[in-house]
């Protein structure tokens, strides 16, 4: 309904100077994500070096296994366990640099081959659930404001409790309703978008409530501004007023929170997964914790990380682009 | 100018329902094409509320009924009734105040005003492009075609504003409203503004123009109305009513100016009594009461003749500051500025926003610190002392602002506010006023105050509790850093009356900081003119103002609007 | 999710609610149904043998899988033991994990707030640096790779949420206290001729501080759910503790034939999360009413 040439125009009104100044914020940026993920790896690798005994039992696969003294102590030099500590770290770090994330413990294969595979299926179930949580949140919004009161507080409520459910629980719900009682969709996901329709359901209704909620304060807020006041007094419709003017201010807290959301639906996707049987990071995350598979472990982490600080970036960039703002209250 | 009226009012009357009074009640005026009617009242009058039913865009809640109310002849439709979409911008217009927010301020302004074309108008893409850039450079805006693709933000408080008047005149209505279009706007960008109006008046559209300053009425209205409590207490032509008021409202409106109003003699309020502004008083109970009653024996002015102190108050010498900024060159925040401020007097700095006056609040006040020159205190070093070295001397000097809510912790009601300000300074510093209650009641305000929060009092209280906090630790100067310039004119005229007071009974010296050049007028003794981080001249008030040499003084000085009686 | 209590409460108050805030706190319905819900909770985990008579392990093999009744509030679950009473005594479980991980997260994140607004620009740097590595892993991603280090446990599953919650805290601190810092009103006391220690323990610390216990309100509620996700992940309290994460776990395989199994235990969680951020909700919204008007 916003007329597209509008967006175009946005575009076009940032000067070449304020282009440049974007791509640098946008190389600080990821320049400040590089250096957080190396600080996540540092502190994972100090982290578990604390505690070097269960290290070799988790190699071994477990604490109580008996192994005999030589082959812990080839277990030591195969893993460099036997080399000092600041020389130990080098080399992981090194190694990491290169995306080279060793060998799980548990499945003895090459961690980043098999970890790059799971990342592929999480992307695709957290953005379809993004989208849709968006979609919800704006048609809820846009359809219950304008109305009395009595829509309002339903709508309100719903979200409340949307955003009060738990994954796990909701998911058993729409197992409950959808699978069993009405048998709509598998239980378990296939592969194919049928598949995936009650796991990014799950993700995506607990986000819808909370996107909901600040949808609808930024919109009754825009609502009360002068600008909609000129506007009316133009002789714009109702209908005009709404998405020409208010629906882009609505939807400015939504893009800036949409970064802190994806990483919320990273978190999620960890019990979706596990609950729906679906490959993806989260699941491996889990089994990889649950047997303390620390290669994995170590890969599903940084890659989660960079995956969200991606995200973070791209999404803070199109905040700065549509609302100049932002960037005035930084300056100050 | 046709004697046919373009917009007929008869009776009209807005109520909401949970006030008992209306908030406009029977309000009844006419306005020609080729005219400029004013509407001007305080704050609460109902103005603003008047012209958005005109509109049909009266405030949520709003019952608005009317006996007439036509527009060229042809009725109004009743609110939220589809005919109004083409009555409004094509017909009418609205011009609010503070473009930064009453433009989408994610829209490029161009936009704006290229929807009001798009929705009353056939005109094609193109054709609207090229007329959105006549509209901006009809009402003097620079390079139309960059301006045209920036948003609100980006633009100067001027130019935004005149964007604003393009979006509103851009589809030719014949009446335009403007709602305090000049408010928060220098006196030189002010003036600006208000030559795009009148022009626009004389080249036929009608025009209601709403505000509380009567120096802007008197410079472009042809007929003034004066509201009072949601009713029309007095109308006429501008300069019979501005020229011998009728009504007490509108007296009181005109007495609270302070431009014209000699130094030392108090603004004049009511006739008669005292004023009860929500309890407060307006004669403090220090002795020598101000005077009552309309220009009554002026007081002797004091400062000129009064003896000169052995050291100034506050002085600074030579000051330069300079702020490094990320993308350009540094800024020259002040360049070589001295002032001298004599004890006892009061030394008024006046100039723009932007200026240097806030920085030189600052570096006076300790808060920053110069990067040349020196601050002296009383004869004695300030500037160049150390935060910790100074700090057990701040009582000597006292700060009031502008936002006085702002400046209060919003946890603590008034009393706490006080004790906290008491406690401060040193045991030996000489007090007037050692306890909570002498401090209210020598700033006017009633002992009920106390147990209240400064969110829950109103503008002029709270900027009474200001000074009453300044006080406390027994200051002999006081910085004033634009204290009235977000109060109502009566409001305005009630506190610098008090400080007028306190400086006679308590012989302080005040560094008053303000752009506006009447109060500036009113209040100072000396006035120093800063413009663009250099002081440009200085001198006594009245000199100054009689005979200007610096042609900045000059300009600030022809652009402030007068009240021609 | 603590990012979301910092959009909403990034206009947190700066003061916790007086006597009168609370006054005005009974008067919405929903604020009473949250605190009754709150209040039975609350008992349950105290005093459970006053709403049930049963005990949490009483396992009956020949009474499995039965549907709700009058005898069984909730059913039976595949052992025979009682539902309803497993979800009374869950309470006591997940109450004092939710709080214990609150509390844990309120501190770290006190600690690292302060220290980016106090303790100069070194301090500033360093915290913000830990709390930008601890947002890196959201949420349970966080919380996971620190049970791998740590082992599983209820020990481990407290500190692990403590520690995801903590950095949303800290963010919420550290804007609050900054925002304070740079308030006119703090100007204006130094020009008044405070010292700077007062200021901060007078003026700075209690306004950056206020929030506390309405983020803690909210708090308790996301950390009860978190740390039940754990529990259903197999992560928390070990079997056969009736625990509400866990319970909906192992109902999980049963989900076709006994649906009760996972609804009421994720019914008790859901409820007890909402009261309490109702409960906060309202909090905020009257402690920013008293100071904002």
């Amino acid at each position: 309904m916003t007329d597209s040439s509008d967006i175009a125009t946005d575009w076009r009104t940032t000067t070449p100077a304020s282009r440049l100044r974007l791509l640098g914020w946008v190389a600080r940026r990821v320049g400040g994500g590089a250096f957080v993920l190396w600080m996540v790896a540092t502190v994972i690798f100090f982290a578990l070096r604390l505690i070097p005994g269960d290290l070799i039992d988790a190699i071994l696969g477990g604490p109580g296994s008996q192994a005999s003294a030589e082959a812990v102590a080839q277990i030591r030099t195969d893993y460099g366990l036997d080399q000092p500590l600041i020389v130990q770290y080098f080399l992981a770090m090194s190694k990491l640099a290169v995306a080279d994330f060793g060998t799980s413990y548990a499945l003895k294969v090459a961690v980043a081959p098999y970890v790059l595979t799971q990342l592929w299926s999480t992307l695709v179930l957290t953005i379809a659930s993004l989208v849709v949580a968006w979609v919800f949140a704006l048609g809820l919004t846009l359809a219950t404001s304008g109305r009395g009161g009595a829509a309002r507080s339903v709508g309100s409520g719903l979200e409340l409790l949307a955003a009060a459910v738990p994954h796990f629980w909701l998911a058993s719900l729409l197992i409950i309703l959808l699978s069993n009682t009405l048998h709509w969709l598998p239980p378990i996901s296939v592969p194919g978008p049928l598949g995936l329709v009650l796991p990014v359901l799950t993700l995506a209704l607990p986000l819808t409530g909370f996107l909901g909620q600040i949808m609808r304060e930024s919109l009754s807020n825009a609502y009360e501004q002068p600008f909609v006041l000129s506007a009316r007094a133009r002789g714009e419709s109702e209908w005009g007023v709404r998405f020409r003017h208010v629906v882009r201010h609505a939807a400015l807290p939504g893009i800036s929170l949409s970064g802190w959301a994806f990483g919320s639906l990273l978190s999620g996707a960890v019990v979706v997964e596990t609950i729906f049987a679906r490959p993806g990071l989260g699941r491996t995350l889990l089994s990889a914790v649950t047997i303390r598979d620390i290669p994995v472990v170590t890969a599903v982490a940084l890659l989660s990380a960079l995956t969200f600080i991606l995200m973070t970036i791209a999404t803070d960039a199109i905040d700065r682009i549509v609302d100049p703002r932002v960037k005035e209250v930084k300056a100050q | 100018m046709t004697d046919s009226p373009i917009l007929t009012v008869r009776g009209l009357s807005v109520h909401f329902d949970r006030t008992a009074e209306p908030a406009v009640d029977n309000v009844s005026f006419e306005v020609r094409p080729g005219e400029c009617l004013a509407i001007v009242g305080e704050s609460g009058s109902g103005k603003s509320v008047t012209a958005r039913s005109l509109l049909g865009l009266a405030p949520a809640g709003a019952h608005v009924s009317f006996d007439e109310l036509s527009l060229a002849g042809e009725t109004l439709p009743a609110p939220g009734s589809r005919r109004w979409r083409k009555i409004r911008g094509a017909s009418m217009g609205l011009v609010l105040q503070d473009a930064l927010v009453s433009l989408d301020p994610l829209r490029p302004v161009g936009r704006e005003i290229d929807d009001v074309l798009r929705l009353h108008t056939t005109l094609s893409r193109p054709e609207r492009h090229d007329r959105v850039l006549e509209l901006l450079d009809a009402v003097g805006v620079p390079d139309p075609a960059l301006r045209a693709r920036q948003r609100s933000g980006e633009l100067s408080g001027g130019l935004r504003q005149r964007a604003l008047i393009a979006a509103g005149i851009a589809a030719g209505p014949s009446l335009i409203i403007a709602d305090e279009p000049t408010t928060a706007l220098d006196v030189t960008v002010q003036a600006r503004v208000l030559d795009v109006l009148s022009s626009l008046r004389d080249s036929g559209t009608a025009m209601i123009l709403i505000t509380h300053d009567l120096a802007v009425v008197s410079r472009i209205a042809d007929r003034v109305a004066v509201m009072s409590r949601g009713r029309i207490v007095e109308a006429g032509e501008t300069r019979r009513v501005l020229g011998a008021p009728a009504t007490v409202p509108t007296q009181q409106l005109l007495a609270s100016i302070p431009v014209d109003v000699p130094r030392g003699v108090p603004l004049d309020l009511r006739s008669g009594e005292h004023t009860v502004e929500n309890g407060s008083r307006d004669a403090s109970v220090l002795p020598e009461l101000a005077a009552r009653g309309p220009r009554s024996a002026p007081l002797e002015p004091t400062a000129k003749t009064a003896p000169p102190a052995p050291a100034p108050a506050l002085e600074l010498v030579a000051v330069s500051r300079r702020y490094p900024t990320r993308h350009s060159a540094a800024i020259q925040a002040l360049d070589n500025v001295s002032l001298t401020l004599t004890a006892g007097t009061t030394l008024g700095l006046v100039g723009q926003s932007g200026s240097g006056k806030t920085t030189i609040a600052r570096i006076a006040l300790g808060l920053e610190t110069a990067e040349s020159g020196d601050v002296w205190l009383d004869g004695e070093p300030w500037g160049s002392l150390s935060a910790r070295e100074r700090q057990p001397l701040r009582h000597r000097l006292g700060a009031i602002y502008q936002d006085a809510l702002s400046s209060f912790d919003p946890r603590l009601s008034v009393e706490r506010i006080l004790v906290d300000a008491l406690s401060a300074g040193t045991a030996d510093a000489h007090r007037p006023l050692t306890t909570t209650d002498e401090l209210l009641d020598a700033v006017g305000l009633p002992r009920a105050v106390k147990n209240r929060r400064p969110l829950h009092l109103s503008g002029g209280q709270r900027q009474r509790v200001a000074i009453a906090r300044a006080l406390a630790p027994g200051p002999r100067t006081i910085l004033c850093d634009e204290p009235v310039s977000s109060l109502d004119v009566s409001t305005q005229a009630r506190v610098l009356n008090l400080l007028d007071e306190l400086q006679r009974h308590l012989g302080l010296s005040y560094l008053f900081i303000s752009h506006d050049l009447g109060v500036i007028r009113h209040m100072s003794d000396t006035v120093a003119v800063i413009n663009d981080g250099r002081i440009v001249e200085t001198g006594l008030t009245d000199e100054i103002f009689a005979a200007p040499r610096d042609p900045y003084t000059l300009s600030l000085i022809a652009a402030l609007p007068r009240v021609r009686g | 999710m603590t990012e979301i209590l910092a959009g909403r409460l990034s206009h947190a108050p700066e003061a916790a609610p007086g006597i009168r805030g609370w006054r005005r706190l009974l008067s919405n319905a929903g604020v009473i149904i949250a605190l009754g819900i709150l209040a039975l909770i609350l008992t349950a985990a105290l005093a459970p043998q006053l709403i049930t008579s049963a005990q949490p392990d009483a396992v009956a093999p020949a009474e499995a899988f039965q549907a709700p009744s009058v005898t069984h509030f909730f059913g039976t679950d595949e052992s025979g033991r009682d539902v309803y009473t497993r979800v009374i005594f869950g309470a006591g479980n997940s109450l004092l994990i939710g709080i214990a991980a609150t509390v844990v997260g309120l501190g770290l994140a006190l600690v690292l707030g302060l220290l980016g607004g106090l303790a100069g620009r070194i301090g500033d740097f360093v915290s913000t640096r830990i709390v930008e590595v601890m947002f890196a892993l959201p949420g349970l991603l966080l919380a996971l790779v620190f049970i791998a280090i740590a082992g599983p446990g209820v020990v481990t599953s407290t500190v692990a949420v403590g520690l995801s919650t903590a950095p949303g805290y800290a963010r919420i601190i550290r804007s609050q206290l900054r925002s304070v810092r740079n308030a006119s009103y703090i100007e204006a006391a130094t020009v008044l001729g405070h010292s700077q220690l007062r200021i901060t323990l007078q003026h700075i610390l209690p306004g950056a501080l206020a929030p506390i216990f309405v983020l803690g309100t909210l708090g308790v509620g996301q950390a009860i759910v978190w740390a039940s996700s754990l529990g259903f992940l197999g992560l928390g309290v070990a079997p056969p503790a009736a625990e509400w994460g866990a319970m909906l776990s192992s109902g999980r395989t049963y989900i076709d034939v006994a649906w009760w199994l996972t609804v009421f235990p994720g019914l008790a969680i859901v409820a007890t999360a909402a009261s309490f951020t109702v409960l906060g909700r309202a909090l905020n919204a009257r402690a920013r009413q008293e100071v904002r008007g």
